[in-house]
């Protein structure tokens, strides 16, 4: 029963890590620009894609392994970079104050757009990228085996929300956003240029989904439409935890990932079934999410 | 003039017109028109996390086949060109998308692109949805890799064809070798996808394995979400469980992203695992497979063919043109047109070399038994409709001299092994402890 409930902590931690490092852009993106950006399942994809590639050809070579995982962060952010800007300055930007369903589905004519350009850019074929599961080797406890790269995904996934978090607190360019968040119309009352920031955060959101992405691709078979499965998984944390919020997105990713894992362990039949009761359930009670702000009332 | 002296006239003018077409030349013979193409709906997944191990291979073993088809060099007995000297067109349509999708897209493979065959679909909850429509339609249609058993089970279906056999077949096989490999089989568990192909390969390896070892329990049952992608709490649950043998029917994606997080953890090096369709990773996963894993490749495909002229030319053409080898997929494939050849050509002789209809192709696909590179398949069952053929198991090593891998301890099942008699369905032929199975 110990060695179960073990097992459950574990699993929901890993799989509360997966779950936040590609819900956390979505929900930066939400937030300050109010879009449900579809396409960020592309951004996923496209990170893995870009990841299982370059540091798979890089670990090929015999070179250092602290390279690869640096290159994997390097290839996520520039993939990030370059997609973010084509997608926000060549299309979203010609939609910006247009219905919200419009916006949704331009993000979902780019998704669909973005899948036809990974089979144009790497064809067919899946890709892998097993060396980092490999490399990080596993270790037993009480009779369980957990996996090296697992126990790194959720250091990574722990040091990436308290570095989010930091930058929103600390940072002068993380008030703005802050302040933006909270009312776009006042903050560009006291001066703040807010499509500069509007950019600047869809270029984040892309990076932290292209890293989510590249993070995931030792895991998985990278694969044509990986970015299906993820997006439906990540709306399903951040409405949880509430559009736009950083801890809502820890928070929901937590409870997603242990409820999972207690059914799987439990319960197995309802291993789906209970994700989306959680997410009910929630909506329920707090219909904006566990953690969304109160609204100022605009007369 | 008088009626008589007209009807001289007249009798004069025929006359000399028939001795001008007795000595004039003889007007040039007008070539025969070619006869009209057969046109083919193709329908696999050429996008989604199902193309690279399965969608893409089978278009490419059909566009190969139907090239050299269409050409007349396929070795005999298919060395007529075409399918009965009629070229054979062809439009490929991709699978992928909600299973309603699909039923609209065959819809206007046969009401607007008016297609004679449609062959394909990989997906067996598609292959389920398409079967009574296909019927409505009154449309030849050959299904290539689904292995549900419920398609001919349920219901008999007159235009719905499937050459390669069903899931009873690679689960009963599974069964079998799990019982050589394992001596004293007390407890096993499974991890299957959660839909039609995941639930019926599960329940013909348990009904196997209750007749076969009755002592044997089953301990994990698992089936995530088709394309979940991460399974970390179902290899902990793995892991955790005393079983001795861990049986799986994933497909694509799900099958290697699964290979990959339990092999880094430790799952196959502490209890073995089955996998039924693993064949199609073997090459792309060769250094990340563990030492010990049971493969199939649902029928004795790719490194299990029997070795014919037309395996060796099958896998050297689809190499030449595509840099590697052929994977079951192609082999459903090439099993699937060379079937509807031989059935069209049949009825097609039958009917002293005029074109046939589609119910009399229907006639002659029935019990037809045909040659395919890799073994013989019979139409025995479904009425007539649903192939057999033996199968096999081997066990994956990696050959680190020659850096391959390869399938050792190789056990071939015969078809009346593996396979339910004609006309009986698959779990009341299991239930029953699998009466009449022919197994030396």
């Amino acid at each position: 029963m110990l060695l179960t409930a073990f097992a459950i902590f574990t699993d929901g931690l890993v799989y509360a890590a997966y779950l936040f490092v590609v819900a956390i852009g979505l929900t930066l993106i939400f937030g300050v620009m109010k879009i449900l950006n579809v396409a960020h399942g592309s951004f996923y994809a496209f990170g893995a894609y870009g990841a299982a590639i370059a540091v798979g050809l890089y670990f090929n070579q015999g070179w250092p392994a602290a390279g690869g995982f640096l290159l994997m962060l390097l290839v996520a952010m520039v993939i990030g970079l370059v997609l973010g800007l084509i997608i926000e300055r060549g299309l979203l930007r010609l939609v910006y104050g247009k219905d919200e369903i419009v916006v949704v589905l331009v993000t979902y004519a780019a998704f669909l757009i973005l899948e036809d350009v990974i089979i144009l850019l790497w064809g067919t074929n899946s890709y892998a990228l097993y060396q980092p599961l490999v490399i990080g080797g596993n270790v037993e406890v009480s009779s369980l085996i957990l996996s090296g790269y697992d126990i790194g995904l959720v250091v990574f996934a722990a040091a990436l929300a308290l570095l989010v978090t930091w930058a929103l607190k600390r940072t002068r360019y993380g008030r703005l956003l802050t302040v933006v968040i909270f009312d776009r119309e006042t903050a560009a009352a006291f001066g703040i240029n807010v499509t500069v920031v509007y950019t600047v955060t869809f270029v984040l959101g892309a990076m932290l989904g292209a890293l989510g992405g590249a993070v995931m691709a030792p895991k998985i078979s990278v694969t044509l439409g990986i970015g299906v499965e993820v997006i439906v998984l990540a709306f399903a944390v951040v409405a949880i935890g509430g559009m736009g919020s950083i801890e809502g997105a820890l928070v929901g990713a937590l409870i997603v990932g242990l409820c999972r894992a207690a059914a799987v362990h439990l319960v197995p039949q309802l291993e789906l079934f209970v994700i989306y009761v959680v997410m009910a359930l929630v909506l329920v009670v707090r219909p904006y999410g566990l953690f969304t702000r109160a609204q100022p009332r605009k007369i | 003039m008088t009626y008589r002296r007209k009807w001289a006239q007249s009798a004069l003018v025929a006359l000399a017109a028939l001795l001008a077409a007795g000595t004039a030349p003889a007007p040039a013979q007008q070539p025969a028109a070619p006869p009209q193409p057969i046109k083919i709906g193709i329908v696999t997944f050429l996008t989604g996390p199902a193309a690279a191990p399965f969608g893409v291979p089978g278009r490419n073993a059909a566009e190969v086949l139907i090239e050299a088809l269409n050409k007349g060099k396929v070795p005999a007995p298919y060395n007529k060109v075409g399918i009965g000297g009629a070229k054979i067109e062809v439009k490929y349509v991709d699978e992928a998308g909600a299973t309603a999708n699909t039923v609209t897209e065959y819809r206007n493979l046969v009401q607007r692109d008016k297609m004679d065959v449609v062959l394909g679909y990989v997906s067996s909850g598609n292959c389920l949805a398409i079967a009574p429509v296909a019927d409505e339609l009154k449309t030849l249609t050959v299904f290539d890799v689904c292995g549900t058993p419920r398609i001919f089970e349920e219901k008999p279906r007159k235009y719905i064809f499937r050459v390669n056999p069903t899931a009873t077949m690679d689960n009963v096989a599974a069964a079998h070798y799990v019982l050589r490999k394992i001596k004293n089989l007390r407890l096993y568990s499974g991890i299957n996808q959660n839909y039609a192909w995941g639930q019926d390969s599960w329940r013909d390896f348990k009904l196997a394995l209750g007749v076969l070892a009755p002592k044997a329990k089953s301990d994990k049952v698992l089936f995530p979400k088709l394309f979940s992608g991460e399974y970390g709490a179902e290899i902990s649950t793995l892991l955790t469980s005393k079983s001795q043998v861990i049986h799986s029917s994933f497909f694509d994606g799900d099958l290697e992203a699964f290979i990959y997080q339990s092999t880094a953890r430790g799952l196959p090096k502490r209890i073995p695992i089955i996998f039924t369709t693993g064949e199609t990773s073997i090459f792309r996963l060769a250094k990340t497979i563990t030492e010990g894993t049971m493969i199939g490749a649902r029928g004795p495909h790719a490194m299990l063919a029997h070795e014919t002229a037309l395996t060796k030319w099958f896998r050297q053409v689809y190499s030449d043109r595509f840099s590697q080898l052929p994977v079951y997929p192609s082999y459903h494939m090439a099993q699937s047109l060379f079937g509807l050849k031989a059935a069209w050509e049949k009825a097609q002789a039958k009917k002293g070399g005029a074109r046939p209809t589609t119910d009399e192709v229907i006639a002659a696909f029935e019990g037809l038994e045909f040659p395919t590179p890799s073994t013989t398949v019979r139409m025995l069952n479904g009425k007539g409709h649903q192939g057999v053929t033996d199968t096999a198991y081997g066990t994956f090593h990696y050959n680190k001299k020659t850096r391959q891998p390869e399938l050792v301890d190789v056990v071939y099942y015969p078809a009346g092994c593996v396979n339910p008699p004609p006309d009986v369905d698959s779990v009341t032929w299991i239930k029953g402890g699998m009466k009449g199975a022919k197994c030396k």
